[in-house]
């Protein structure tokens, strides 16, 4: 009799565990799904100088806010729901508030996790986007004037940005071109751009830049 | 005056104890989680740096950081390798609650805690006694929930919900939308459910809650053999099962169960001080003693 009330009770608690863990996955996976479903909409976030690609950023990241409260501009803020970054982590705007390339990089040195490389040589190293030249259409100096906006702010002009003459229509004309390897995604110059929308802008390096060629049977040239 | 604000568990201690005595550890609990809020509210807000950061992580005064075991054991489960200061700095908070009582953070710390409270409050003076019964166990399955779906996305999953990071966050660094979750936390503990978020459902209570079992500091029903049966403790203890091996049982008196708050609310509600804060020792062979 008792033994058979045991063997009941450790049933019942085996049962229990079972529901248990079948609710855990459950929630899991629903949870798992609504992080994914959010964080497709960050891949235009653009991070703080000296963050981990973007995976594994959202794991290291507490959200606590420090690299926030050590910029001493207002470039960066933490997400709050329907922002363009996970809700808590930190991003910035360029067209509002560029980075200022701080050269002792406070936010990144204030970072307790690592999400932030604490130990980020210099600024110039930072690899927070790519600037594009998106809208040609717009540009003035497409349209042959001399604005030049972009080159003249930016904070390492003639290594990350400079002046390349070309040709449209016969007309000569003066294009802005970025270089990838040196451009740190600050956005100085998304920021100073004259046209309605900025024409030049600043986007994560994936969505920004071409990738490197493939030769005709796919591989990598 | 204010007499019909007082909550009816506290009448009977009111009566033979006065305001003070039947108060005296809500005010204390509501004293320390404004003061730690307005401490880290004061750099954003007036520009007085004694803190930074958040409840996540935090600075103090450039001497120690601070942060939450629990997110960065998501982010463990996610595959993140932390930096030493947020180790460290979760370290030291366990190592805190190991001695205080996991859900010490509950009563004291959490923001969270006043609007729930607030909802239990109202719900007793509007006479709403919807009690749909949930199950308190379901908070560790949405725990395990959290670690599964952080390890399956490499995120801190519970981030992108948590209601206690979104107040805390509202109020730090004065930001909006979150107080929508806020809301939904505080119509479900008013309407649906007696404490439905904070003794049920909260993942954060019980990640704390499995921290603080082998705490030091307990509440003791050290004058067990006074109670009167009044029902006062029960009414206001926001976890009333952990309280009857204590007072009832006739092993420790010690309220050993980690989801005890060490919220102090049985020893105000008490007209006949059968309760008193105490410490297990785990070192004395005493019957005080598991
Ligand atoms: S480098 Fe300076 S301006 Fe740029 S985000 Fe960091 S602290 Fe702010
Ligand atoms: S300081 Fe680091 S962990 Fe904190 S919010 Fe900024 S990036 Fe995240
Ligand atoms: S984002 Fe613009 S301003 Fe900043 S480094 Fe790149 S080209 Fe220069
Ligand atoms: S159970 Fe959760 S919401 Fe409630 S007080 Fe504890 S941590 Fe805060």
């Amino acid at each position: 009799m008792a033994s058979s009330k045991r063997k009941m009770t450790r049933r019942t608690a085996m049962q229990e565990i079972a529901r248990g863990a079948g609710a855990a996955c459950l929630g899991g996976f629903s949870l798992a799904a609504l992080v994914r479903s959010a964080s497709h909409a960050d891949a235009r976030a653009l991070r703080p100088p000296g963050a981990l690609p973007e995976p594994d950023f959202l794991a290291a990241c507490v959200r606590c806010g420090l690299c926030v409260q050590a910029c001493p501009y207002d470039t960066l803020s933490l997400a709050e729901w329907g922002a363009e970054a996970a809700v808590g982590t930190p991003f910035f705007t360029p067209r509002q508030e560029p980075c200022y390339m701080c050269r002792d990089v406070p936010c990144a040195r204030a970072c307790p996790t690592g999400a932030l490389d604490r130990e980020i040589p210099s600024i110039r190293d930072a690899d927070m986007g790519v600037a594009v030249l998106v809208g040609h259409e717009d540009c003035l100096n497409y349209k042959g004037m001399n604005c030049s906006i972009c080159v003249r702010v930016c904070p390492i002009r003639g290594d990350a940005i400079t002046l390349e003459p070309g040709e449209v229509d016969g007309r000569k004309i003066m294009i802005p071109t970025v270089h990838s390897r040196h451009c740190t995604g600050c956005g100085t110059c998304e920021k100073h751009c004259v046209t309605g929308h900025a024409s030049i802008r600043v986007l994560p390096r994936d969505l920004g830049l071409g990738g490197p060629g493939r030769n005709r049977a796919g591989r990598p040239a | 005056m204010i007499g019909p604000l007082i909550s009816e568990s506290r009448r009977l201690s009111l009566g033979k104890r006065g305001w003070l005595r039947s108060h005296k550890w809500w005010l204390l609990r509501r004293f320390s989680q404004i003061t730690l809020l307005g401490l880290f509210m004061l750099g954003p807000w007036a520009g007085i740096w004694i803190v930074r950061g958040n409840f996540a992580a935090s600075d103090i005064a450039g001497l120690v950081v601070l942060a939450d075991p629990y997110i960065v054991v998501q982010g463990i489960f996610g595959g993140a390798i932390h930096a030493w200061p947020v180790l460290s700095g979760a370290a030291v908070i366990t190592l805190a609650y190991l001695v205080l009582g996991g859900r010490a953070y509950c009563g004291w710390v959490c923001p969270v805690n006043i609007v729930t409270d607030t909802a239990f409050w109202l719900r007793e003076k509007t006479g709403l006694t919807r009690d749909r019964k949930l199950d308190r166990r379901s908070r560790l399955v949405i725990l395990a929930g959290t670690l599964f779906a952080s390890a399956l996305t490499g995120a801190v999953a519970w981030e992108f919900v948590n209601p206690v990071s979104l107040l805390q966050r509202a109020l730090i660094s004065g930001i909006g939308f979150g107080w929508s979750i806020i809301l939904a936390v505080f119509l479900l503990d008013l309407f649906v459910s007696r404490r439905a978020w904070c003794s049920h459902l909260c993942p954060v209570g019980a990640f704390y809650g499995l921290i603080g079992r082998g705490a030091l500091v307990r509440v003791s029903a050290t004058r067990r053999s006074a109670c009167t049966d009044c029902g006062a403790c029960f009414n206001i203890c926001p976890e009333p099962h952990v309280i009857v091996p204590a007072l009832k049982g006739r092993g420790s008196p010690l309220i050993l169960s980690g989801d005890c708050q060490n919220c102090g609310g049985c020893i105000d509600a008490c007209p006949v001080d059968v309760f008193q804060i105490s410490t297990r020792r785990p070192w004395l062979q005493t019957g005080a003693a598991e």
